[in-house]
């Protein structure tokens, strides 16, 4: 087991496409850490250059301590599961597991072991005599965790594991995936497009935009505290709701009229706010249903176009002046309906205000 | 397609019988297209294997008499195998054809897998290029290459001997092997190279312990491609062979079974039977994988 390090990691492509553009990242022993971005933002690049696959264009890349530039995958000791699982087609379920560690040369027993014991862990023990086709995705996944398992390597990589499974797979091997590490401890790296999967898997997420790191942070710090705008949107769903906004007199101007004030306690927060553009950032849990009586709350009255009835919650759609696409999570008994003005309240203290033009958030 | 899905939905109202009656007898009448021209197709090919059979059935005086209807065997006899098992020469053909084909399968199978698993894996400066290049050379025919690899052949010494062919014949084998090759190397997703390196392969391993396995399909193809261009070779053996003891079948049989205007039909024709047995026999043992390995093929260039 290890850390990891990226240093000032840079990816070119041939036809100069910069991939990733100087990241810095300490991962450390033991943690799970998930990359998580929109396709084609770096994510698979930086874990290929982690795992061998690709070079490193410069920067450098540090397991335990080693820098492994230019060491090949196979003296890495690390482990990767692919999308596409990457099974050896031609092997029973055993010998794909058992593959690293006969080409490694362990003695028999100690590979029988092995594979036993991570077969028992992700509970597919029935299924070693059998081929990968005769495999349904879920199995195929848990032996390409398998063959990841019993190789007992310093770091794990995962690249979108689960995308090719349906839904109701998806959730169900997740928690199969954070069972194992908490089981297995091994520090592992996860790429992810979907921000569920990071939420729910990572000790850290570490969101990438455009070959860039946006933000790296405990879950729960990504969701209250994001840093920019990218970060803010990205996270969360249905996504933050962005209004165009301007402060004055300690209060939010919204488009149409709505005047929101900020909790004394923000105040000095937004000292530099007034005369700047801005954009006021909401989350849709955080604009509910008007209640009476709660401290730090502020009403905007807007005019829902659809109403969707989840039945643990009620989503309202509106639009606010320019921005479009707004949405607010109303309690299942309140009586709303399309095209009807209803009275929202919006949670003040866990309101963000972004610079319009930078997108960061104040 | 579309006009019996309307006049399906048109019958619906009357009735399950007039659907499939009209559907039976659409599949009626394309199941007898399918059977007049596979009847057709059959007869076609079949017809001078069966004329050959009956022909090396009869003995030289019922082949030389012209009354009577030549596909019926009067007097059967098998005088004609008789007497070809029992010439050394012939035997001898047989196993000239036996060495040079072994040798060249196997020459051309190294050759091609090596260089298939090189041209579609390892990117290296050229390798497209050559890859387009081992194909083109496979568009060169052998009537045009003979004269030059004559020169090459007698530059060697190796004229009129049965090394020589089977220096030649991999020229005829190895650039379509190896294309078929590469589509199957290219169509083994690239992940699967991947886990292995990490898993701890070498290029070797990865060839022996993953790319053969999960090719053996297009292998076999290519193996059995590669066995019948040399064993029906003709033109080369014409060309570079000249004494008895050095000939393959396909020569032998046509130089030795020909003295001057005489032809010893009834031998040539069990001569062509039996020289066209291996191949069935071989194409018997491999033909499901064969066909597996040729749709295979197909959806992947
Ligand atoms: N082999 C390659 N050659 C050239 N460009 C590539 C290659 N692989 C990826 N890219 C480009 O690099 C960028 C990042 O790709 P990738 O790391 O796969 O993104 P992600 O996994 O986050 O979706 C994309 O713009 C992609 O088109
Ligand atoms: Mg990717």
């Amino acid at each position: 087991m290890a850390q990891v390090s990226l240093r000032k990691i840079v990816k070119m492509y041939e036809g100069d496409v910069q991939a990733v553009k100087g990241i810095d990242l300490e991962i450390e022993d033991h943690e799970f850490v998930v990359l998580v971005g929109p396709s084609g933002c770096g994510k698979s690049t930086t874990l290929r250059m982690i795992a061998g696959l690709e070079e490193i264009s410069s920067g450098d890349i540090a397991i335990g301590g080693t820098v492994v530039n230019d060491i090949p995958p196979r003296d890495r000791d690390i482990a990767m599961v692919f999308q596409n699982y990457a099974l050896y087609p031609h092997m029973s379920v055993f010998d794909n597991m058992a593959f690293g560690l006969t080409l490694r040369k362990f003695p028999k027993a100690e590979i029988k072991r092995r594979v036993d014991e991570a077969a028992r862990i992700l509970d597919i023990t029935p299924l070693l005599d059998r081929k990968p086709k005769a495999l349904s995705g879920g199995q195929r996944q848990r032996v390409a965790m398998g063959r990841a398992i019993v190789r007992d390597p310093k770091v794990f990589l995962f690249d979108e594991p689960l995308s090719n499974l349906d839904a109701k797979l998806r959730v169900q091997m997740r928690t199969e995936i954070k069972k194992v590490h908490q089981t297995v401890r091994t520090t592992t790296v996860y790429v992810t497009h979907d921000q569920v999967e990071a939420m729910t898997l990572a000790d850290r997420v570490v969101v990438m935009n455009q070959g860039l790191i946006e933000q790296v942070g405990p879950p729960q710090e990504l969701y209250h505290h994001p840093a920019t705008r990218f970060v803010a949107g990205f996270i969360g769903s249905p996504a933050m709701n962005f209004l165009p906004a301007r402060v004055e007199n300690g209060a939010v101007h919204l488009p149409g009229g709505a005047v929101l004030p900020i909790p004394e306690a923000r105040r000095a927060r937004y000292a530099g706010a007034p005369g700047m553009d801005l954009l006021f950032g909401i989350r849709p849990e955080h604009l509910t249903d008007h209640r009476p009586g709660l401290p730090n709350r502020a009403d905007i009255t807007i005019t829902p176009e659809v109403i969707e009835p989840m039945g643990m919650e009620t989503l309202a759609h509106f639009h606010l002046g320019e921005a479009r696409d707004c949405c607010a999570r109303l309690e299942p008994t309140v009586l709303a309906e399309p095209n009807v003005p209803i009275v929202l309240s919006a949670d003040m203290n866990n309101m963000h205000l972004l610079d319009a033009k930078s997108g960061r958030v104040l | 397609m579309s006009a019996a899905t309307a006049s399906k939905d048109v019958a619906k109202g009357s009735g399950i019988y007039s659907k499939a009656g009209s559907l039976s007898s659409e599949r009626r009448w394309a199941l007898w297209t399918a059977y007049a021209s596979l009847i057709l197709a059959t007869i076609i090919f079949l017809a001078p294997p069966v004329y050959m059979f009956i022909t090396s059935l009869k003995g030289s005086a019922e082949i030389a008499n012209m009354q009577g209807n030549p596909w019926l065997v009067r007097n059967p006899t098998a005088e004609n195998y008789t007497a070809l098992l029992g010439n050394t020469m012939f035997l001898r053909f047989f196993l000239n054809s036996f060495i040079i084909t072994g040798l060249v399968v196997l020459i051309t199978m190294v050759i091609s897998v090596l260089a298939a698993f090189a041209l579609a894996r390892m990117r290296f400066f050229g390798s497209q290029f050559l890859a387009t290049g081992v194909f083109l050379t496979y568009l060169v025919p052998d009537t045009l290459l003979f004269i030059p690899l004559y020169q090459i052949v007698g530059g060697l010494g190796l004229l009129n001997s049965i090394w020589g062919l089977v220096l030649v014949y991999p020229t005829l084998t190895v650039p379509f092997c190896t294309w078929i090759m590469i589509g199957y190397f290219a169509s083994i997703p690239k992940e699967l190279d991947e886990a292995a390196l990490i898993d701890g392969a070498n290029w070797m391993q990865m060839l022996t312990k993953i790319f053969i396995p999960v090719a053996m399909p297009g292998i076999i193809a290519a193996t059995i491609f590669a066995f019948t261009v040399s064993w029906a070779a003709f033109v080369y053996p014409t060309a570079f062979v000249t004494t008895p003891d050095q000939m393959p079948l396909t020569i032998g049989i046509v130089s030795q079974l020909v003295r001057a205007d005489t032809f010893a039909w009834g031998q040539i024709m069990a001569g062509a039977l039996l020289a066209a047995l291996p191949p069935v026999v071989i194409y018997a043992f491999l033909m499901d994988y064969y066909i597996a390995g040729l749709t295979a093929g197909a959806t992947k260039g």
